[in-house]
């Protein structure tokens, strides 16, 4: 179209310039043609692409290999012991005469204590949340958060060596019992423990509330406390009930700090006085000694926690899912 | 006509900067007042102030008097949750909560301690039908009002402002997120609504301001520049301001 503002006096200008033009395209094409970064390229992008892709698949490898393993270690003993005896087995007695191989005890222990730690916990951690979204000032709010992140980055060994110091002479002073490690104990390191976790999700899910909510609820006459906890709660619902869920998941896999304070002792969690042993600190304080058919049973033990890990987890997906939609 | 709203020199800033300036004006009883004026000229804010939903902005600094019948809005005894029961408000982007139809319009009166079903039942349906969308949602009143199409869900947010029994109306441009089908449905049901309710509108179209309002207030830069009835402003304002920007000169 515009070729004859270049040639204004040639008739064939255009021809002239239509050559031009594919020879010119010829030369491109061969330069890419014959560029060896093009074909490189490509190669590193595929390749580039596989190692994300192996990286990727390290984490599910071990996800796999960790339940196939257990699967594997865990069935012989519980077969061996029969299904009902090391479920529902009151007593565990593993390096007696005559071995008993009970894992009831651990079983209502860890749902005990993990009950208990949500009791506490999860009022207190909600409350929280509620304030620091919703009522605190933004300098509270910042300096509070700090606190919370702290808390959750304090490594369960302190926990348990604050509960031990701490916790377990005030519970036999003031409960007056023989001795205070116990599952209360354990219960009040708990529910500490899974805090942040609660507080941190259900500040993320009541903070993504809109505003546009709450001041339609304002605007026909509700109060601010009315409007947060009839309107806002309700609408952070999923998010909330998944950083129960998380705190849930928290508690039952701690390890550390429980067996500081609760006394580990395999007896039935018939009080709250009572010395107790968690699923996780019945693997953790005899594998180091055990051999044959009781570290097979320990194996067991480690299956039952991960299959309740694994339920955690399934709920917690349900309820994000949820909070999505 | 009695004026229900009274407004004396009233300014507002938010924290430095003077969104409001000497707005002096006398809201109608049951009319229907339409705010206009270009983007950001304070009508919004201005509204909002009505029924102290600017309380909630931090930096906000109001004087003046502003007096709803006859009683300073910002006087020691006024219960501000008791000021936007009685001056209700639907906002620019219809914002029911997540719940049943039947709960968003429940909300209010629930609230406001009204427990019996049957009381609810019915104050759920009166409102409803003065929303003008009963027959709409009479058979789906469970179902989730977010499943609604927008021009219905701004209609249940009015109907949502009604089940309180409010005296006055406040809409900050009620339409302007919905399709002209549903625009036409809610200027109907605003006209209709004058009946019972004072109702002030915010709006950026001015059509709609000649189609459903009384009375029309043209605001500028933070400055009330003409009030009065709304054919007279439209067909003889008196500012050269209001004559500009109705005949689009600017805005």
């Amino acid at each position: 179209m515009k070729k004859q503002e270049y040639h204004p006096f040639e008739d064939n200008a255009g021809e002239f310039q239509d050559k031009l033009f594919e020879t010119r395209i010829e030369a491109v094409n061969l330069a890419y043609k014959k560029a060896p970064k093009s074909e490189w390229a490509k190669y590193a992008e595929r390749m580039i692409h596989i190692i994300f892709l192996l990286l990727g698949l390290i984490t599910v490898g071990c996800v796999l290999l960790i339940t196939v393993y257990l699967v594997i270690s865990g069935i012989p003993a519980i077969r061996e012991i029969g299904p009902v005896d090391f479920l529902f087995g009151r007593e565990w007695a593993s390096t007696a005469a005559e071995p008993r191989y009970g894992i009831l005890p651990f079983i209502l222990t860890s749902i005990y204590g993990t009950a208990g730690a949500i009791v506490i916990g999860v009022p207190v951690g909600f409350m929280t949340a509620v304030y620091l979204s919703k009522l605190a000032s933004p300098k509270v709010k910042s300096v509070m958060q700090s606190a919370v992140s702290l808390l959750a980055g304090i490594p369960s060994v302190v926990y348990g060596l604050v509960g031990m110091l701490v916790l377990v002479p005030g519970i036999r002073k003031v409960f007056n019992v023989p001795d205070g490690a116990s599952l209360l104990a354990a219960i009040i390191v708990l529910a500490i423990m899974i805090l942040p976790s609660i507080i941190k999700m259900s500040v993320t899910a009541l903070d993504a509330v809109p505003k546009e909510y709450e001041d339609a609820s304002l605007a026909l006459g509700a109060t601010p406390i009315e409007t947060y906890f009839k309107v806002s709660v309700p609408a952070a619902k999923s998010g909330i009930a998944a950083a129960v869920v998380l705190g849930v998941g928290r508690a039952i896999g701690e390890a550390m700090a429980v067996m500081m304070v609760a006394g580990n002792v395999p007896n039935m969690p018939d009080s709250l006085f009572q010395s107790v042993r968690f699923l996780t600190t019945a693997v953790s304080s005899e594998m180091a000694y055990s051999s044959g058919l009781q570290q097979q049973a320990l194996f067991s033990i480690a299956l039952v926690l991960f299959l309740f890990i694994m339920l955690i987890n399934a709920m917690l997906n349900f309820f994000l899912k949820q909070e999505k939609e | 006509m009695s004026n229900i709203i009274t407004v004396k020199d009233m300014c507002l800033w938010y924290g430095d900067h003077k969104a409001l300036n000497n707005v002096n004006i006398d809201i109608p009883e049951k009319s229907i007042t339409a705010f206009i004026g270009p983007s950001g000229c304070g009508k919004s804010t201005f509204l909002k102030t009505l029924n102290r939903m600017n309380d909630l902005i931090p930096g906000v600094k109001i004087t003046g008097d502003i007096r709803y019948e006859a009683k300073d809005i910002f006087g020691r005894d006024v219960d501000v949750n008791n000021l936007r029961k009685e001056i209700g408000m639907v906002f620019q982007k219809p914002n029911p909560f997540p719940m049943s139809i039947y709960d968003n319009v429940a909300y209010g009166p629930r609230t406001h301690g009204i427990t019996n079903k049957v009381q609810l039942d019915e104050i759920v349906e009166q409102a409803l039908r003065d929303a003008a969308i009963w027959d709409e949602v009479k058979d789906r009143l469970k179902k989730n009002a977010l499943g609604m199409s927008g021009g219905q869900q701004q209609r249940l947010c009015i109907a949502r402002a009604l089940a309180v029994q409010p005296k006055i109306l406040l809409m900050d441009e009620p339409t302007s997120a919905l399709d002209p089908i549903s625009t036409s449905r809610i200027e109907e049901l605003v006209m209709e609504l004058k009946e019972k309710y004072t109702i002030v509108i915010v709006t950026h179209n001015m059509q709609q301001a000649v189609r459903v309002s009384d009375y029309t207030a043209f605001f500028l830069l933070g400055e009330l520049v003409e009030f009065g009835k709304t054919d007279d402003i439209f067909s003889q304002p008196k500012d050269k301001r209001t004559e500009d920007y109705i005949t689009g000169r600017f805005g």
